[in-house]
């Protein structure tokens, strides 16, 4: 067993893990009860299982465990509360911008660190900052209309 | 029987709060399953009025993300005279909603909300009795508003409550009752927000994948490189290393399980075991032309035939011949297939996303050999399918492994499972012949389908673990209708649609959105394209000119204006190109034209869709942003099912087994798009879970013709498919 420290949602957290090379993912969903983050792919593909890790989109299915020590991870619960939500996902709310909902994890993650680099992006940043997050239900349109939306702009 | 704690306190562990309308999982907390009618015969299986004024609606039918959870309070609200915040809704508990069938066949609303908009309608009507005695006014004066029974013209009221309390109705469903008018309509109709949105964007929705079970380990099953493998042996020391973890082996169906899932994950990738025999008789490459001339046709059938056929083709002046071809596809869910159960004592417990509780039920009875009575199965949200993906076979996976066990087991597939696993939409070949007249007008038209032939009554999709564990379950193919949607909906004279029923397919098929209905489209579409050019006439100009239908012919010309159509009869050529296509889904629901725009790119051969408008008339419209995000779905995904998607199989199994292998569409694939939405209040409510798929790859097709003068028969349309047809018509032209 080894101990991991790391900022978990603006706590600190110590972790013991007996495989340093479980990924986060697993950690999170099972022994840290945040169930926000899917797995989808466990393959890095997807975007399912997306956090932040010192602000930057990072695949909890991939990522070891091990290799978090000292890192400051944000799960969507830390993101927003029911009570204040991130604006991102006001917007998402408004435009209704999710059919099942299992990808929209990882485009609120996404698109919250996007809007954090770039306040006002372009359609096109939208879409390319999105690109490797999948959605198979087809709900591409009203994200991109949250993301236009939260950082009040305008689609064209 | 084991209760699970209640999603209520499941959500409180991880600190959430959005709870919207309870769902099925409403039900853990409820009293012992049977208390409750599910006749779907009765007004009480449908809905429950309670003392405190609430009301508990029960649906057979689920919510896939497609919405239903917000339009079945409003068609209820509607009927009832009930603000809707005061309605919940329960779905798909086996034991406390009524049968209404599996959600499919974009059926939800159109058979499963007009059963609970009748159920609503017959328990107002009783309601306004029993107010009429009590008020002392007759009942033609009194309506039900607000929850309460009140003259129409207006003073005090009695509410439901006072009336009916929490008896129940003992009613029969009255088919007849009168409904309300819609120019009356308060909800139906009108935008209410999904209620499950909220929690889904916070991260706080309870998915399958999310629940826990008190007791429960986790199980993953292990599966041969070949498909249909017999498992000769197993060493289990080859996971003894790993904590807790057990091996279960039911003749061919082999699993692990193990307290901690990481652990169960890295068992399953560990254990050895030593499989015999298996395969496929034909790889992805092969299949169109196995389909076409290698499978065996069990019979062919004549689903519509007008005129004489074979005298007008042969007499006609100028011939057309088309073949095309609709690959295998998955569903390709998000989200792996996932499922927990608790089967110990002679009683079984499921939790599964599937589509069809109540039809699986009596399956994952059947193969465990305990009753049906003794089983129930809870819906509980999934990644999205559309149509039957490995959600029931992650069930029956956690039900073999839970009976051997005794404790309840939570199986979650991993991607490649999913990819590879999941049963899949059959390949389909599909042929067009056509005759014009001298004077180009349609003389004779015949399609001809080769896809395979779903078993009769057959009531539920084989499951993989029951045909390992060697337990009961009934073989057969399902599909959906893959046959329909092969007649050209315009005025033919002479016309011929036949089906040559293929007795397998080589992978497991089932209803993959809109089965069949965008490869029939795609040939019938197209087809009418070339025949519009043969005339010299442009594609919208000849459609018209052979539709009657004015809800088509409605659909048609609002596309035209909205995508501002060039009418034009030559293709540009340029890399640059619009098509149409049009369909009336099923041959008599819901109408949709779409109008593409595409550019092509010489260089690369690849399409870029940049452009979409599309008309919907599912006639009564319950809820407009509901269908509308529907629309998009079946737009965007089926733009990528048409470009990219193709299952690729060796004789061995299933190769495309993950996001790089079996692409599909993503962001910088999304196109401008503009939907409009034909309301027809005074029509029958039609599904649009599905209809708007049905003519995309058709426009798209038609599209890339316009924009390149290649046509495409052969989906996906790769860049390299269209690099090559582009060399073939170089070297044809020079
Ligand atoms: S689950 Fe992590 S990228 Fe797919
Ligand atoms: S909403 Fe279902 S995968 Fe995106």
């Amino acid at each position: 067993m080894a101990a991991i420290n790391f900022t978990l949602n603006g706590s600190a957290k110590t972790l013991d893990v007996r495989d340093p090379e479980k990924p986060l993912l697993y950690a999170l969903r099972n022994e840290l009860g945040l169930k926000g983050a899917k797995y989808g792919c466990g393959l890095g593909q997807c975007g399912a299982c997306t956090v932040l890790v010192d602000g930057e989109p990072t695949r909890a299915c991939v990522v070891p465990i091990a290799s978090l020590a000292g890192r400051k991870i944000t799960t969507i619960e830390g993101l927003g509360t029911p009570e204040k939500p991130h604006k991102v996902q006001t917007a998402f709310i408004a435009e209704q911008a999710a059919q099942c909902g299992y990808c929209t994890n990882g485009m609120v993650m996404t698109s919250a660190a996007l809007l954090e680099r770039t306040p006002k992006p372009s359609v096109t940043q939208v879409k390319d900052a999105l690109a490797q997050n999948l959605c198979r239900c087809g709900t591409h349109d009203r994200i991109i209309s949250a993301v236009v939306r939260a950082s009040e702009g305008t689609r064209g | 029987m084991n209760v699970i704690t209640s999603r209520r306190d499941f959500l409180k562990g991880s600190g959430a709060l959005f709870i919207a309308i309870p769902l099925s999982s409403a039900a853990f907390a409820q009293t012992a399953a049977g208390a409750k009618t599910v006749d779907a015969a009765q007004v009480d299986a449908y809905l429950a009025l309670h003392a405190d004024g609430t009301a508990t609606i029960y649906s057979g039918k689920v919510d896939l993300g497609t919405g239903l959870r917000a339009a079945f309070p409003q068609i209820a609200a509607e009927e009832l005279g009930l603000p809707i915040n005061r309605i919940h809704l329960i779905e798909g508990d086996t034991a406390l909603t009524p049968d209404q069938g599996p959600t499919s066949g974009s059926n939800g609303i159109p058979k499963g909300g007009m059963q609970l908009r009748q159920a609503a309608a017959t328990a107002r009507q009783a309601l306004i009795r029993m107010g009429a005695e009590k008020l002392g006014k007759p009942a033609a004066e009194l309506d039900a508003i607000d929850g309460e029974i009140r003259p129409k013209a207006g003073g005090a009221g009695v509410s439901f409550a006072s009336l009916i309390g929490e008896k129940g109705f003992e009613l029969k469903l009255d088919g007849k009752a009168p409904v309300r008018d819609p120019k009356t309509f308060k909800y139906v109709g009108k935008h209410v927000p999904r209620p499950d949105v909220p929690a889904k964007v916070m991260g706080r929705h309870a998915f399958m994948h999310d629940l826990d079970v008190p007791g429960m380990v986790h199980g993953r099953v292990v599966r041969p490189a070949k498909i249909n493998a017999s498992l000769v042996s197993v060493d289990e020391s080859s996971i003894a290393g790993i904590p807790g973890a057990q091996v279960v082996r039911i003749k061919n169906f082999l699993g692990v399980v193990a307290p901690d899932e990481w652990d169960a994950i890295r068992a399953a990738r560990l254990l050895k075991a030593t499989w015999s025999g298996g395969g496929l008789p034909v790889n992805h490459e092969g299949l169109a032309e196995h389909v076409r001339k290698g499978s065996k046709v069990s019979g062919t059938e004549m689903l519509d035939e007008k005129g004489d056929f074979t005298a007008t083709f042969a007499s006609g002046a100028k011939k057309f011949s088309a073949e095309f071809y609709w690959p295998v596809q998955s569903h390709a869910s998000l989200g792996p297939s996932c499922a927990i159960a608790d089967v110990k004592n002679g009683e079984a417990t499921i939790w599964c996303s599937s589509q069809g509780t109540h039809r699986y039920r009596k399956h994952f009875a059947d193969m465990l050999a305990i009753p049906s009575s003794k089983t129930r199965v809870y819906y509980v949200d999934g990644a999205g399918c559309y149509g039957m993906n490995g959600h029931e076979d992650a069930a029956a996976d956690a039900a073999f492994l839970s009976q051997a066990i005794g404790k309840p087991v939570r199986v979650q597939w991993t991607r490649e499972d999913e990819h590879g696993l999941d049963p899949k939409g059959p390949a389909q070949v599909i042929t067009q012949d056509a005759a014009l007249s001298d004077d180009g007008k349609i003389l004779a038209w015949r399609t001809q389908m080769w896809c395979p032939k779903p078993t009769a009554n057959l009531p539920t999709i084989p499951l993989l673990a029951p045909v390992e564990a060697g337990a009961k379950q009934t073989p057969g193919i399902a599909t959906g209708s893959l046959s329909s949607g092969g007649k050209p909906p315009y005025d033919v004279p002479n016309l011929q649609v036949q089906v040559h029923w293929l007795e397998e397919t080589p992978l497991r098929a089932s209803h993959l959105r809109a089965p069949g209905k965008i490869g029939n489209c795609l040939a019938v579409e197209t087809f009418m394209d070339e025949l519009a050019l043969a005339a010299g006439r442009d594609p919208i100009d000849f459609r018209l000119a052979y539709m009657s239908d004015p809800r088509g012919r409605e659909s048609i010309e609002r596309v035209a204006k909205l995508f501002n159509w060039d009418t034009r009869v030559a293709p540009r050529r340029d890399g640059k190109g619009r098509g149409i296509g049009y369909t009336q889904y099923k041959g008599d629901e819901t109408y949709v034209a779409i109008a593409m725009e595409v550019e092509v790119d010489a260089g690369s051969g690849r399409i870029k869709v940049t452009r979409v408008a599309a008309t919907h008339d599912c006639g009564q419209i319950i809820s407009p942003d509901g269908v509308r995000s529907q629309v998009e779905g079946c737009i965007l995904q089926t733009i990528g099912r048409t470009l990219f998607e193709e299952v690729k199989f060796d004789t061995n199994h299933v190769t495309s087994r993950d996001w790089a292998s079996y692409p599909i569409l993503t962001f910088p694939d999304v196109p401008e798009m503009k939907i409009e939405l034909i309301d027809r209040p005074d029509q029958p409510p039609r599904g649009a879970g599905e209809a708007a798929t049905a003519p995309v790859a058709a426009a798209l097709a038609n599209a890339v013709f316009d924009a390149t003068g290649i046509r495409l028969r052969r989906v996906p349309f790769i860049a390299q498919r269209v690099k090559a047809a582009q060399a073939e018509m170089t070297t044809k032209n020079g």
